[in-house]
């Protein structure tokens, strides 16, 4: 009886040894060719994070979706790739399977980046928020987000009723420095007696924390919360508390119809168009780009109902004071946090100062952390 | 019809090698269904996942890249999880690995001797164990559970990491991004196999396969592994310490944990970054446990997780396959490896529903 | 200081209440003998589906209820793999987690940008009128609520209900309860179910309540703390109580320090809830004979009636 059940249960096992080895051959001969049906380049970007993280990596996505709709490449993404040793395999791989153009939109992936550009001279490499370009294929490209958080920094200088001001920070890397520094010069110029609390969150995004540390800088006085992380909590909680606050990376109004003053909107389209077409023209060569609000890639939401007319106007003149040169967010005079003077009247910090930023300027309080 | 397990006598030794197919071929089974349902082509998802990473002679080295963490930490573990021992902070470990070996190679920046290697491993190695120590010492000094101190220990590594790379070991030329210089090469771990990155690490990971099934299967202490496991009584009545059991499973596993960190920073990597490994330490567990605790088994577990990243990945540039769908994937993939375990110990029986009262 | 103090312990409850669910939840599980480390990924399902169902039908009770079947949905293969097919449990949970994480996010695509108010705040009347409790205690939403009470009830069905009893039987000693008479596999498979809903809720309210919208990985592991909670609570109610809202609270009391402008690096106050956390767990766990008597001796460890 258990012999013939077992007879059966082996004869059971060989049928279908059988069929998976018939399915596995059926499968390894459906071999996986992927020819190029789009007009022009293939483009890949890899992503930090998920395509649904509703700041970073998401906007990037909207980037790649209208270089789709726009020029009618073909494109490809790969999402989560973790800035470690897997960046460098994932590079590679978009190369190998036939992308002419590929943008690697977070900082970490700078080393990768250069290092399969120099084994593909012929493959374009863009390399997001970075300096290294250490071979003729490779470009650099990132946005004065410093530029946006001029403007709403004036708007916060008006709207604030308390002076408090409450930041949310991610990781004290130069990108986030500068744009707490600029804020509060911006701020401090309509309100000479605000100041700005900063809190570290150590994370890009966790809407709970973020959410959480909003309340902390609400229960500190703070009536306006600005943030560098990717979520929309804080301004939930803002619309929560009856307080303002500004959206990050994309348009978040829909979050804080009350509370949404407007958002820095990270645009990147663009700049992928316009690179692309380079790569489909045969024109493309190195450039180091740094685009502000001049060239759109740092973009407004629509102010909300809450901001009066003579603060737009203000944050109006902001924008196109910077847009046409006229002023720079890091103009001097001004001090640092000890209250020495970093630069005086009539010149203002360079692109190399501001590119490696570890200070505070005056009016953050709290050390900086690092 | 009403199927039901009976045990069996003994082991199956056949079943022992057979399970995992059948696992695999109930993967193949039930990613032809999920594919379909996502409208992708299954064989075209299959071939992604499981052919097309290894169609190079790059591929299977990156294979090797990915999976060396794995084994080493998975190996390490399993000997503490024999044990009854639940560290399951192998990431914190490897994190103070990293960091070890990746200071002494930044002190060591000028030098240029082959010594630097060694002594970058040596930091690494006591770094995780240093790490480990902890638990082990709270375990045995003050009846702390492990669980707990092993898993918050990997939250304060990994902020410690995101502290010193922010500040102190930051690249004095990288304008004060969060990152150290790259190494020089006498720190950068050699090229096993020219054109690839497969490193020493792999066969390092080879060798604690090899020396823990030595360990487990001729040392007294491997013996004693097993009967505390087992047995705690037993082992007790024995004369076994269990607290030096607890002491020797962290150490070991912390010091292969920071050992495999060090490999990341000194090979792939090539500097110190805020994140160095994208959870290897927890994902060694389920190494540990699809290989069945063996060292072996573990190696084959390491390596097809290891595939399924690459797999994933793959799967993302040639069919636009979104990351989640690997997750889905992959967590079929182990839960029938899991499941089909069962068929060695156990035997699938049908019985007719009357039959059902003897249950 | 008063009117710092009182929406510190606020938004310290708000933190807390989803890790009280989640480890409350786990505790249960755990106490039949099974560990389940597949939190992260049942909370992720709880947390996608319950805002689906909200936002859908804007029925808070629905969304709640969704989310909760979602959790225990999960546990469901859990329990079929480990209770059914005798899996290991340790990679089996941590696989529900990569699944979970997974799945979550496949379901989740569609809703980046879709906004929702927050399930209603429900003040007590009466007692929301007390000065300085009634702010604090008083004016949550159903969950707080909940939450409080479904610690007390867990303290009360272990300690002196039979079914806390047979629960208990179960994990201690499966063969000796199983020699008894009582259905093993059975208990277990609810007692994971209910960790699955439990768990459910605690995603329900991260993103219903907590930060009521939907992001992948939103819990961003929050499941690994609370289960971290339930061997610092030594598998006891009120002290997962308490080390949720240890933990909680730390974490928004360093977040208070940094917006006042402790010179502290953030890395380092960061550190403060985990260090805190092994720091208390040390002076608690002295009392080996205590913490013997409430664990499950048989946790962990596969049943099958045959052996």
């Amino acid at each position: 009886m258990i012999r013939n059940k077992l007879n059966m249960l082996a004869a059971g096992t060989r049928k279908l040894s059988t069929v998976l080895v018939a399915l596995l051959v059926a499968v390894t001969g459906a071999g996986v060719h992927a020819d190029g049906h789009g007009h022009g380049p293939k483009v890949g970007f890899i992503y930090v994070g998920p395509t649904g993280d509703h700041g970073w990596t998401y906007r990037h996505d909207i980037g790649r979706q209208s270089l789709e709709s726009e020029l009618g490449v073909e494109t490809t993404f790969v999402e989560s790739v973790p800035e470690g040793a897997d960046a460098e395999r994932v590079i590679r791989q978009l190369v190998t399977s036939g992308h002419e153009l590929i943008f690697t939109t977070s900082f970490g992936y700078m080393n990768p980046t250069n290092k399969v550009a120099k084994d593909f001279p012929d493959v374009k490499f863009e390399h997001a928020t970075g300096y290294k370009r250490e071979s003729d294929n490779v470009s650099t490209y990132s946005a004065r987000f410093y530029e946006g958080r001029a403007v709403i920094g004036t708007i916060a200088g008006h709207m604030s009723k308390t002076g408090v001001v409450g930041y949310i920070a991610s990781f004290p890397i130069p990108e986030v420095i500068r744009g707490i520094n600029s804020f509060t010069l911006a701020m401090r110029k309509v309100n000479p007696d605000a100041v700005v609390r900063v809190v570290w969150v150590n994370t890009w995004y966790d809407p709970g924390k973020e959410g959480d540390a909003a309340k902390a800088l609400i229960d500190q006085g703070a009536d306006i919360i600005a943030q560098h992380t990717d979520s929309p909590a804080a301004l939930q909680v803002a619309e929560d508390r009856g307080v303002y606050a500004f959206g990050q990376a994309s348009d978040m109004s829909q979050f804080a119809p009350n509370a949404h003053l407007t958002s820095i909107v990270n645009n990147w389209d663009p700049y992928y168009i316009e690179r692309t077409k380079a790569v489909k023209d045969g024109t493309w060569t190195q450039v180091d780009t740094w685009n502000g609000i001049r060239e759109g890639m740092v973009s407004f939401s629509p102010y909300g109902d809450v901001v009066p007319a003579n603060v737009r106007a203000a944050a109006d003149a902001v924008k196109e004071g910077i847009a046409s040169g006229a002023m720079h967010p890091f103009d001097g005079p001004f001090n640092n946090q000890a209250g020495d003077q970093v630069i005086g009247a009539g010149e203002h910090l360079d692109d190399g100062v501001l590119l490696g930023m570890d200070y505070y300027v005056e009016g953050v309080e709290g050390d900086l952390p690092g | 019809m009403i199927p039901y397990l009976e045990k069996r006598a003994g082991h199956s030794q056949t079943m022992v090698y057979i399970s995992p197919f059948i696992a695999l071929g109930l993967t193949l089974l039930g990613g032809i269904m999920l594919f379909s349902l996502l409208g992708k082509s299954p064989a075209q998802a299959m071939h992604a996942f499981f052919v097309a990473p290894l169609t190079s002679l790059y591929g299977w080295a990156e294979l090797g890249v990915k999976a060396s963490p794995l084994v080493l930490i998975g190996v390490a573990l399993s000997i503490g999880f024999r044990a009854g021992v639940w560290n399951i902070g192998a990431e914190g470990q490897l994190t103070l690995g990293a960091i070890c070996g990746g200071c002494v190679a930044l002190w060591l920046y000028r030098v240029d001797s082959v010594f630097v290697l060694p002594l970058m491993m040596i930091g690494g190695i006591l770094g995780g164990m240093f790490w480990a120590s902890i638990p082990a010492f709270l375990k045995t000094r003050f009846n702390a559970n492990e669980i707990l101190t092993s898993l918050m220990l990997t939250y304060v590594a990994l902020l410690l990491l995101s502290l010193l790379v922010h500040g102190p070991l930051r690249d004095p030329d990288g304008f004060n991004f969060p990152e150290s210089r790259i190494f020089h090469d006498t720190a950068s771990l050699p090229i096993i196999l020219d054109g690839t990155r497969l490193h020493l690490g792999a066969v390092f990971a080879l060798i604690a396969v090899g020396g823990i099934w030595l360990l487990l299967s001729k040392s007294l202490i491997g013996f004693q592994v097993k009967v505390i496991g087992q047995a705690p009584a037993a082992g007790r009545h024995a004369g076994f310490s269990v607290n030096r059991i607890i002491w020797f499973t962290l150490l070991l596993g912390g010091g292969l944990a920071g050992l495999a960190g060090m490999f990341e920073v000194s090979g792939p990597i090539g500097q110190l970054l805020p994140s160095i490994s994208p959870g290897y330490g927890f994902t060694a567990i389920i190494v540990a446990f699809v290989g069945r605790l063996h060292p072996v088994g573990s190696l084959f577990a390491g390596l097809l997780i290891a595939l399924s990243y690459l797999g994933g990945e793959n799967a993302q540039i040639t069919l636009n396959l979104p990351i989640a769908v690997t997750g889905v994937f992959q967590g079929m993939l182990l839960f029938f490896l899991l499941a089909c375990d069962v068929l060695i110990r156990y035997r699938i029986r049908f019985k007719s529903v009357s039959g059902l009262r003897h249950g | 200081m008063v009117d710092v103090l009182i929406p510190a312990m606020i938004t310290i409850i708000t933190a807390s209440t989803p890790l009280v669910y989640a480890a409350l939840g786990e505790m249960i599980t755990e106490k039949s003998g099974v560990l389940n480390l597949g939190v992260e990924g049942m909370m992720l399902m709880g947390a996608v589906t319950g805002f689906i169902a909200v936002t859908q039908t804007s029925s808070v009770t629905l969304g709640i209820l969704v989310a909760m079947l979602a959790g225990a949905g999960m546990s469901l293969v859990f329990a079929a793999l480990v209770l059914g097919l005798q899996a290991t449990q340790v990679a089996t949970g941590l696989a529900l987690t990569i699944f979970g994480i997974g799945l979550s996010a496949l379901i989740g695509q569609g809703l980046v940008g879709v906004a929702y108010e927050g399930i209603p705040k429900l003040p007590i009347p009466l007692l929301s009128d007390i000065p300085f409790i009634g702010p604090i205690l008083f004016e949550h939403d159903i969950l707080v609520y909940g939450s409080f009470v479904i610690t007390v009830l867990l303290s009360w069905f272990l300690r002196k209900t039979r079914a806390g009893l047979i629960l208990r039987a179960v994990g201690d000693s499966h063969d000796a309860a199983h020699a008894i008479g009582y259905p093993v596999i059975r208990i277990r498979c609810l007692a994971i179910l209910f960790g699955g809903a439990m768990a459910g809720i605690a995603g329900g309210y991260l993103s219903l309540a907590y930060s009521p919208l939907w992001i992948e990985n939103m819990s961003a592991g929050r499941g690994w703390i609370a289960l971290a909670l339930v061997v610092f609570a030594t598998w006891r109610p009120g002290r997962v109580f308490f080390g949720a809202y240890l933990f909680g609270g730390i974490t928004i009391l360093q977040l208070h320090a940094q917006a006042m402008g402790a010179g502290v690096p953030s890395q380092v106050m960061s550190m403060l809830p985990y260090v805190a956390t092994i720091m208390v767990l040390v002076l608690i766990s002295r009392d080996r004979k205590k913490i013997k008597m409430n664990s499950p001796a048989c946790i962990g460890q596969p049943f099958h009636p045959s052996s």
